[in-house]
């Protein structure tokens, strides 16, 4: 069976070719300098490393990392469509100005990010001394880690689903809208489903993000061991100890659920577009 | 009454879409609406289904006035130009939606819809692709499904925006013969829009012809085909030769040539006038038989299938003339560019006023 068919001629020539520099480029940026934390890795022997990545704190740092990108993400896919909803469907002033704003997180430092947030929830903080009289800490929980990663991972919904919601034309609403269809029937069994591939890509994005973030989290999260320590900390406090091989082991494992996460995230999407195509 | 309007308008930013329109349609008609595109007449169709509010009018849908009802309660089936079918479901999912978001109460039960949405697939000759994707039909087959949707929800009338102006021209024929047989079996009173002037006359029980947001004329396609009452009908329902002269003495005159003007037009006053002759009613012959016969040359001459055009000029005539006349003739007659032949305008219409085209 051959593998690497070519269905039709294309306009771009050398399927080779460019194959080629698909798979060096890919090599060269990603799979080499991801390849050594795998190769650091193999010294340590199977007894530490298990011991390395199943310690308590650990465990703990995966679990946090892991919930907060996820509940991130959801949060991001809801307010990143409606957002996205706001810039396609309406027209007013200051628009252009809010759409620019929505790739902000984008181009900020994320230090920078995770000090406006410290300072903004801090107990003396604007937020932060309201907040705390209901009894609501942001700062130094997990609570504010999420709303640290919200933060980054919003503009990939918006942006993945712009364009998709830009395509979709009037004419089917208003056919759902003639056949009897509320607004609501209209959104959930037309519009959603149209918008799902896209509003399933933004948050896979912004949820892998949120996993890797680093910048902004430490700021806010007060890194409290066993309850606000994510993943990356782990790592990077692992180097502070000279302890790369400790470093490397845990940064593998969470390179490997991060990465059969997006797998899976991948399957499902193909899955989904295969039927209408 | 199917439909009533009742002194619709509708105005857009710098124009006015409709002007004071009313109109009636009778329960089980098949009306078209006919005029060059920005007459209105999409904006009035959608104004009927509730997809725009008039500025001011009624409009009453079975006796009962659905003027500010929201699309959704008017029980209209709407087809539009480019289908609009829901691609991420099947067909039979396509047609069924209009029943499966019916309140709990009136919901049928999953056998009757399930039977309903065949009974219609059936109907509309699509029932072998109840499984199908949208992106897996053709435009024809697409529309079929779409009017199949429109009609599951017993629309009380059926409207249909250009249903056929996407599909190409064999299709659209077959589906336009196909539509009008359907339309006698179901009898739902229906009004589509359409600028093809053949498909207007082959298909409807009654034309509507509507320019810049007024009813021109509206009657059997036998009455506007044959009695258009001004220029603008006339032009838009077919080919035409237009010769612009003057009327004087109740005679016509296009430059050297005169001819007697229609007895309505006998004792007007001078004043510019249209004289309009449809291709083929004029008459083509190789010896004179009348003295008001023109001589002419053809000089161009196109094959169009059936029919033949033939571009003349004529001696004393200081228009171009198109006429068409059937493949027989043509051969019989042995024409060919070049030729000398006599030149009959039969059947001619005179209007006065400033019409332009």
């Amino acid at each position: 069976m051959e593998f690497f068919q070519r269905k039709r001629r294309n306009i771009l020539p050398g399927f080779g070719l460019s194959m080629g520099y698909t798979v060096f480029y890919l090599s060269a940026i990603v799979i080499v300098p991801l390849s050594m934390i795998f190769f650091n890795t193999i010294p340590m022997g199977w007894e530490p490393f298990l011991h390395a990545v199943t310690a308590p704190r650990v465990l703990a740092s995966y679990r946090l990392s892991f919930s907060t990108a996820l509940f991130a993400a959801v949060f991001d896919a809801i307010v990143g469509l409606l957002t996205a909803w706001v810039l396609v469907r309406y027209r007013f002033p200051g628009k252009q100005f809010l759409d620019a704003l929505v790739d902000l997180p984008f181009a900020l430092p994320t230090a920078v990010a995770g000090i406006c947030f410290a300072t903004l929830y801090s107990p003396v903080g604007w937020l932060g001394q309201t907040l705390i009289k209901y009894n609501i800490e942001i700062i130094n929980s997990p609570t504010g880690i999420v709303v640290a990663l919200i933060f980054i991972g919003f503009p990939f919904v918006v942006r993945t689903i712009q364009p998709v919601l830009e395509e979709v034309e009037h004419e089917i609403e208003e056919a759902a809208q003639c056949l009897g269809a509320t607004r609501w029937q209209t959104f959930r069994k037309i519009l959603l489903p149209h918008l799902f591939p896209a509003l399933l890509t933004g948050s896979t994005l912004a949820f892998a993000r949120g996993i890797g973030e680093y910048g902004s989290v430490i700021f806010i999260a007060g890194n409290l061991p066993m309850k606000t320590e994510i993943a990356p900390l782990m790592i990077m406090s692992k180097l502070d100890q000279f302890d790369y091989a400790g470093a490397s082991a845990v940064a593998l494992v969470l390179l490997l659920i991060s990465f059969s996460m997006l797998l899976l995230l991948n399957a499902v999407q193909e899955w989904q577009q295969k039927e209408y195509r | 009454m199917g439909i009533e309007l009742q002194n619709i308008t509708k105005k857009f930013t710098g124009y006015t879409a409709l002007d004071n329109i009313s109109l009636n349609v009778a329960s089980g008609e098949l009306v078209a609406l006919l005029g060059p595109s920005g007459c209105g007449k999409t904006t009035l169709l959608r104004i009927i289904a509730g997809l725009e509010l008039p500025d001011s009018g009624k409009i009453i849908l079975e006796n009962k006035d659905t003027t500010n009802l929201p699309p959704r309660k008017k029980n209209v089936g709407f087809v539009f130009q480019h289908y609009a079918l829901f691609r991420r479901l099947t067909v039979f999912e396509n047609v069924a939606f209009g029943l499966k978001v019916l309140p709990f109460r009136e919901r049928p039960s999953r056998s009757a819809i399930q039977d309903r949405v065949e009974h219609l697939l059936k109907l509309v000759q699509m029932d072998w692709a109840i499984k199908r994707y949208p992106s897996q039909l053709s435009g024809g087959q697409r529309q079929r499904v779409a009017l199949a949707r429109a009609l599951a929800v017993n629309p009380k009338v059926l409207l249909l925006d250009e249903p056929f102006s996407a599909l190409d021209a064999k299709v659209r024929q077959e589906l336009r013969r196909w539509l009008r047989k359907l339309h006698d079996e179901i009898h739902v009173t229906s009004i589509f829009v359409t600028h093809d002037q053949e498909e207007a006359l082959e298909l409807a029980d009654r034309i509507v012809v509507i320019n810049k947001g007024r009813i021109e004329q509206q009657g059997t396609p036998q009455e506007v085909y044959d009695h258009p009452v001004n220029a603008f009908v006339y032009n838009f329902l077919g080919n035409v030769n237009v010769f612009h002269g003057r009327i004087k003495n109740g005679k016509v005159s296009l430059g050297a040539y005169h001819l007697d003007a229609p007895d309505e037009l006998k004792n007007t006053e001078e004043k510019p006038s249209q004289t309009f002759v449809r291709p083929h009613e004029i008459g083509i012959s190789r010896i004179r038989s009348n003295e008001t016969d023109l001589a002419g040359t053809i000089r161009e001459v196109r094959i169009m299938g059936g029919q033949i055009g033939l571009n003349l000029s004529c001696e004393g005539f200081e228009h171009a003339i198109d006429a068409e006349i059937p493949r027989e003739l043509y051969l019989n007659l042995q024409l060919a560019k070049g030729e000398k032949v006599f030149v009959s305008l039969n059947r001619v219409r005179v209007f006065t006023g400033d019409y332009e085209i």
